[in-house]
């Protein structure tokens, strides 16, 4: 609490000028959105079967999103923590990628990976008739691919982070290494669990890129709440803010929740 | 433990900076403001064009023509579906030239103001396009209504969407697309992909794909034209070269690349 006493005092001011207008860059965007909202249609814009729909998609295809992140990028998430491996750099190094990389561009390399000419895609096909492109499976592999990082690198910092004496204790106390990992490891970790979980489901609500160039755009099949926006656009401008005020929400939502909830805990634990 | 507090609010960071920059970014693509420091009565300095995507190719070549007999004259292209360039410029953005793939969305321009008049100055006609390699044969428009062919089409707001949906209608076909795209270009690369099985889009953009895809012609008692209409903008800070640009667009030497890239004459 120490930091808080150095902070107190005033900046210079040629420090508080750029910090100001940089604080003013980040929120004038935001608050025009709200003051352009059409507050009379609002609800029934946010209503319409077409926003209910989309917003059904957006909701069901991050959670699947999540749900596909949680059973794959915690082991992989452990594995990059604990375990030991020729490449183990390389692969933190691949799980750091789709962070930085444009989601568009995500989109075309899933396309070319498990698009009907794919790679893969091409033996999914004729193997066993499943094509990604265009379909909700489709919405939801883009969105994990976006997505899941954020949850892997979440859990691996805690798991790192974690005092390995307690889960030694545990063993030495004749616990197998299922049982240590369930009922010491994962109760140690779950703030951050929490935490990557969010974060991952927010992203992947918020993905366009990817799930434009790689499911396309149809109405309650792939057109989830971003790219109702974006085509709202094109038809009726504002009833893209409306929608653009859901996502504003949520995103709100998710920083308070990791604010004042879990990050707080975590930081205790 | 600690150290994990900053890394998670960064993440955070990035997660909204990514959901924004990726739409951000599409919707503000390529139009950088235009120049127009230059004097207002000589065709010199910066323009920038807003045009419908099914113009890339064709426009790119008149740009560079029209850059070559007019010294000093810069033309930088800014290419979209016609009506997000339509809500582009009736909000202001640094338009000099607009060329619509169609009269309703070049008529939203000219009622908010942006524009007084408008010609027309190319007629384009709709077409088949399927993979190079097909998966499905598709040698008809009658096709597109069979279940397990992949058509991709353009949104309804879009021009290629529109008169994808009235070929649809003028023919008494129920066809289900799997995708609508955002512009044509974006329905040619599902069908260059070989994701889709057939995509609607313009005998321009056929042409312009070359060997990456089979067209499959529409009879004319079936298809459907689309004029292409072109104003400067009212706005314009270099209203002399936008004008210029506008009249080679129409002249002989405009109009004769345009019937190259398959467009007919108004």
């Amino acid at each position: 609490m120490t930091r808080r006493d150095r902070s107190s005092a005033a900046p210079p001011w040629p420090v508080a000028l750029p910090a100001a207008l940089a604080l003013l860059f980040l929120g004038l965007p935001l608050l025009a959105l709200i003051l352009k909202a059409p507050w009379g249609r609002l609800w029934s814009i946010l209503t319409s079967a077409t926003s209910l729909q989309a917003l059904r998609l957006s909701l069901e295809t991050a959670s699947a999103a999540t749900v596909l992140a949680f059973l794959v990028g915690v082991p992989l998430a452990w594995v990059l923590a604990r375990a030991d491996f020729p490449g183990r750099r390389l692969a933190r190094a691949l799980v750091t990628v789709p962070l930085v990389l444009p989601p568009v561009v995500g989109g075309i390399a899933l396309l070319l990976a498990f698009g009907r000419r794919g790679i893969v895609g091409q033996y999914l096909d004729s193997c066993c008739g499943i094509t990604l492109p265009f379909t909700t499976a489709g919405v939801v592999v883009a969105e994990a691919f976006v997505a899941m990082p954020f949850l892997v690198i979440t859990v691996e910092g805690a798991l790192r982070g974690l005092d390995t004496r307690f889960e030694d204790a545990a063993a030495t106390l004749g616990a197998s290494r299922l049982g240590v990992f369930r009922r010491v490891t994962l109760p140690l970790i779950l703030p951050s669990l929490a935490a990557g979980g969010v974060l991952t489901f927010a992203r992947a609500l918020g993905e366009f890129g990817a799930t434009i160039t790689f499911a396309g755009n149809l109405p309650g099949v792939t057109q989830t709440l971003p790219l109702a926006v974006y085509v709202g656009l094109e038809g009726d401008p504002s009833e893209a803010v409306a929608l653009s005020l859901v996502l504003l929400a949520v995103s709100v939502i998710v920083l308070v929740a990791l604010r004042d909830k879990w990050l707080r805990t975590g930081a205790a634990s | 433990m600690r150290r994990t507090l900053p890394l998670v609010a960064v993440l955070a960071a990035l997660a909204l900076t990514s959901c924004g920059s990726s739409s951000g970014a599409a919707t503000t693509s390529g139009s950088p403001a235009s120049g127009g420091s230059s004097a207002s009565s000589a065709t010199t300095g910066a323009i920038t064009v807003f045009a419908a995507s099914s113009l890339k190719e064709s426009f790119t070549a008149i740009g560079a023509a029209f850059e070559a007999v007019n010294p000093g004259t810069t033309v930088t292209f800014n290419f979209g579906a016609s009506s997000t360039l339509a809500t582009q410029i009736t909000q202001k953005a640094p338009a000099d030239v607009f060329a619509s793939a169609s009269q309703k969305t070049m008529d939203t321009v000219t009622t908010a103001g942006a524009a007084t008049s408008s010609a027309v100055f190319a007629v384009n006609t709709m077409e088949i396009a399927t993979p190079a390699t097909p998966t499905v044969p598709v040698t008809s428009l009658a096709d597109l209504a069979k279940p397990g062919v992949k058509v991709v089409i353009c949104q309804k707001d879009v021009p290629c969407g529109a008169a994808a949906q009235q070929l649809f209608t003028q023919n008494n076909l129920t066809v289900t697309p799997v995708s609508e795209e955002v512009d044509v270009k974006a329905v040619l690369s599902k069908v260059v992909l070989g994701e889709a099985d057939a995509g609607i889009v313009y005998v321009t953009d056929v042409k312009a794909a070359g060997a990456k895809v089979i067209g499959v012609a529409i009879p004319k008692d079936q298809n459907v034209t689309t004029k292409y209409p072109i104003a400067p903008i009212t706005s314009s800070t270099n209203a002399a070269t936008a004008k210029a640009f506008v009249d080679y667009v129409l002249s002989p030497a405009g109009q004769q690349v345009l019937a190259a890239a398959g467009f007919t004459s108004p």
